[in-house]
């Protein structure tokens, strides 16, 4: 099964073409990984596959339907979360807060401005549960602006994976940590995202061999390189772009 | 609820308070204390339901007097309907339908206004209250021009048996609705809308994301904004009896604005205390100066400058020193701060007054009294006095907030520890 496709999608901001057909089609359950050097195109990648951005050609899909003219909220309603590069928090709510109102929708309450939220006991208790999961118990009712950069970039997953979508995007989430922060994050990513399909920039290449199941080498907006991690480390063209010049 | 005995002492204070200037000698209300306390709980309503947008949702509207007065205009042919027997709904209920009139037009303008952001929302905002400004002398049937249209209250038809001929039973019809009012706003603030009007603030891209329209966000809370403005409106209807162009005037909208931002935007409870304090102002200060509204421009100015989180956020800056006891070492640095704000006050006063005497005054005839005794605006001395209070009390304040910002950082910084 194909979670999530792209057939040669395109992205011009006025005259510069920055992708330049892409087609790629992800499995369902598949931790994917992208790799490829800055400015390549990997988050305009995300920022169309999400809605935030609307594509110039190509198709996109989402288990097998067309999600490319949706805006951002329904992309999200079909089950598909992406979180951000640069921090992207409500900064002036608690950190409980910001996981409870990422819960609300998947959960049901659309708009409602009737059901009073300390009354609604299993959506709290998933807050608290995710809280716990996150390691940032202790943080609760803290701004999420006054955190630390590695509990904003914790909370930052907390509130992609919150909702329970099926296909997860994450935008270079241990950018910036330390060796421990990252290693914490990646057994939290590990364990939240079993079961569901992973697509996620990383520049880490331990962090990717470790992870991933599939690798795509992104460079100057096409894909030069798509497969099982030995293939693509075995591949000459991503030696020469990309992985040589990174290991030496 | 960490306030509940500051809120339940607020209402009795407001329910005892007619009574204490009772004047038993004569069995009569006083009159402008109660005119006053009602504009009081108008106003507050008006300065809530405007921070639902302003604080809450970080929509800055200027066109928040619309839905109070078409609540107004609305409750005036209401009152008229109840009259003649045509709208057999009873006095208490009114409010309720000016609240879902301002509903109603709120629902129409927020369609337009809360599809765009930031600039464009406001500008939208700003035109459709002078729209609505203009409407309201221009179409006659339902605003009665600029003589407004009229009504009589006591349309003889109440839940408890009241006719609403004095002042004093207005008066507490208001301030249950009020506390209704504030009750609900409250209310929502806990609700998922409210926390995502919250989110839509903070990050408007973001909350996209998580599965929400910001722009139905947005919608919403305009539309059940312009619901408690309306109320707000309706009490206005029941207590004048007559409804004019002031009631949805943009200078109303600038008032809202103006109360919610000095009381302070990031407390629920702060548009309340900047409502009491404006409407104090307004009731107390216009009748011994003209230029009251001067003082309240300037206070607006300094706020904006000095604690852009209105009174209600300073008020709670104190908390964390609070809790850890250390409150008393700010009483002396206070004081410190009082004898040079009291100079600049005085100063600024004294200029202010000359000056308007100089011109409005003298074309009024009046004379002019400060401070107990009659002064002549053309000597030199009143002048020179003020000048030197605020030229001196100027650089002495400068050098005393230095001293308290010092006081006041490595307190915090204690605290914090
Ligand atoms: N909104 C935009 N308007 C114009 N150009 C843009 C826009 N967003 C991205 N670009 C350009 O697209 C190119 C790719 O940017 P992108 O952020 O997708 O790279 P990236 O692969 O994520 O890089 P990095 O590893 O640094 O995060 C860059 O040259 C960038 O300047
Ligand atoms: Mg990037």
């Amino acid at each position: 099964m194909t979670a999530l496709s792209l057939r040669d999608v395109r992205k011009s901001f006025g005259p510069t073409e920055i992708i330049r057909g892409i087609t790629l089609d992800i499995a369902a359950g598949e931790r994917h990984c992208i790799i490829g050097p800055n400015g390549a195109g990997k988050t305009t990648c995300f920022n169309l596959i999400s809605g935030r951005f609307p594509i110039t050609s190509g198709e996109i899909l989402l288990n097998g339907e067309r999600i490319d003219t949706l805006p951002p909220h329904k992309i999200n309603r079909k089950g598909l979360s992406r979180s951000f590069q640069i921090t992207s928090i409500f900064h002036r709510m608690s950190v409980f807060e910001n996981l409870r109102c990422a819960l609300l929708w998947s959960r049901g309450y659309r708009y409602s401005f009737w059901s009073p939220l300390w009354r609604q006991k299993g959506l709290n208790e998933a807050a608290e549960a995710l809280l716990e999961e996150l390691n940032l118990a202790s943080r609760r009712d803290v701004l999420a602006g006054l955190l630390s950069y590695a509990e904003q970039r914790a909370l930052e997953i907390g509130m992609t994976i919150a909702g329970g979508a099926s296909v997860v995007l994450l935008d270079e989430p241990t950018a910036g940590m330390s060796n421990t922060e990252t290693d914490y994050a990646m057994t939290l990513i590990r364990r939240v995202t079993e079961g569901k399909t992973l697509l996620m920039v990383e520049h880490d290449m331990k962090v990717v061999f470790d992870l991933a199941d599939a690798i795509t080498v992104m460079v100057y907006g096409q894909v030069i390189a798509s497969g099982p991690p030995a293939a693509v480390r075995a591949n000459r063209a991503v030696q020469e772009a990309y992985l040589g010049a990174l290991e030496g | 609820m960490k306030y509940r005995w500051l809120i339940l002492a607020l209402i009795v204070v407001a329910i005892a308070l007619p009574w204490c200037f009772y004047d038993w000698t004569h069995h009569r209300q006083a009159g402008f204390l109660i005119s006053m306390l009602s504009q009081m709980g108008m106003m507050v309503i008006l300065a809530l339901s405007y921070n639902m947008l302003l604080g809450q949702a970080g929509l800055f509207s200027l066109c928040h007097a619309t839905f109070f007065g078409m609540g107004g205009y609305a409750t005036i042919h209401f009152l008229n309907g109840a009259g003649d027997g045509t709208l057999p709904v009873p006095m208490e209920l009114m409010p309720l339908l000016a609240g879902l009139s301002g509903l109603g037009v709120a629902i129409l303008f927020g369609s337009m206004a809360t599809k765009q952001r930031a600039t464009a929302f406001a500008m939208i905002t700003l035109g459709i209250g002078e729209l609505m400004a203009t409407s309201a002398l221009m179409f006659h049937h339902f605003f009665g021009g600029e003589g407004g249209v009229t009504t009589n209250r006591m349309i003889d038809n109440s839940l408890f048996g009241l006719s609403y001929a004095s002042g004093l039973q207005v008066y507490y019809l208001i301030l249950a609705w009020t506390v209704i009012a504030a009750a609900l706003m409250y209310f929502l603030t806990l609700t998922p809308l409210g926390r995502m009007a919250n989110a839509t603030r903070d990050n408007f891209e973001r909350a996209q994301f998580i599965g929400y329209d910001p722009r139905m966000v947005r919608f919403m809370q305009f539309a059940l904004s312009g619901f408690f403005a309306g109320i707000g409106g309706g009490l206005y209807a029941i207590t004048y009896e007559i409804v004019t162009y002031d009631a949805l005037a943009s200078s109303l909208s600038a008032n809202a604005l103006l109360m919610a931002y000095i009381g302070g935007t990031t407390v629920f409870g702060g548009p309340i205390l900047g409502a009491i304090l404006i409407t104090l102002l307004q009731s107390g200060v216009s009748l011994l100066s003209n230029s009251w509204l001067v003082y309240v421009g300037v206070m607006f100015i300094s706020m904006v400058i000095f604690a852009p989180t209105g009174l209600a956020g300073i008020i709670k800056t104190h908390g964390p020193i609070r809790q850890a006891g250390r409150l008393r070492l700010l009483v002396v640095p206070y004081l410190r701060l009082t004898i040079p704000s009291l100079g600049v006050l005085l100063g600024f006063v004294g200029l202010v007054e000359l000056m308007s005497f100089l011109t409005i005054g003298a074309a009024q005839g009046k004379k002019l009294v400060l401070f107990g005794g009659p002064v002549d605006v053309h000597a030199a001395l009143p002048w020179a006095i003020s000048g030197i209070c605020l030229l001196v009390g100027g650089v002495w304040l400068r050098f005393e907030a230095a001293g308290f910002h010092r006081v006041w950082e490595s307190l915090s910084a204690e605290v914090r520890r």
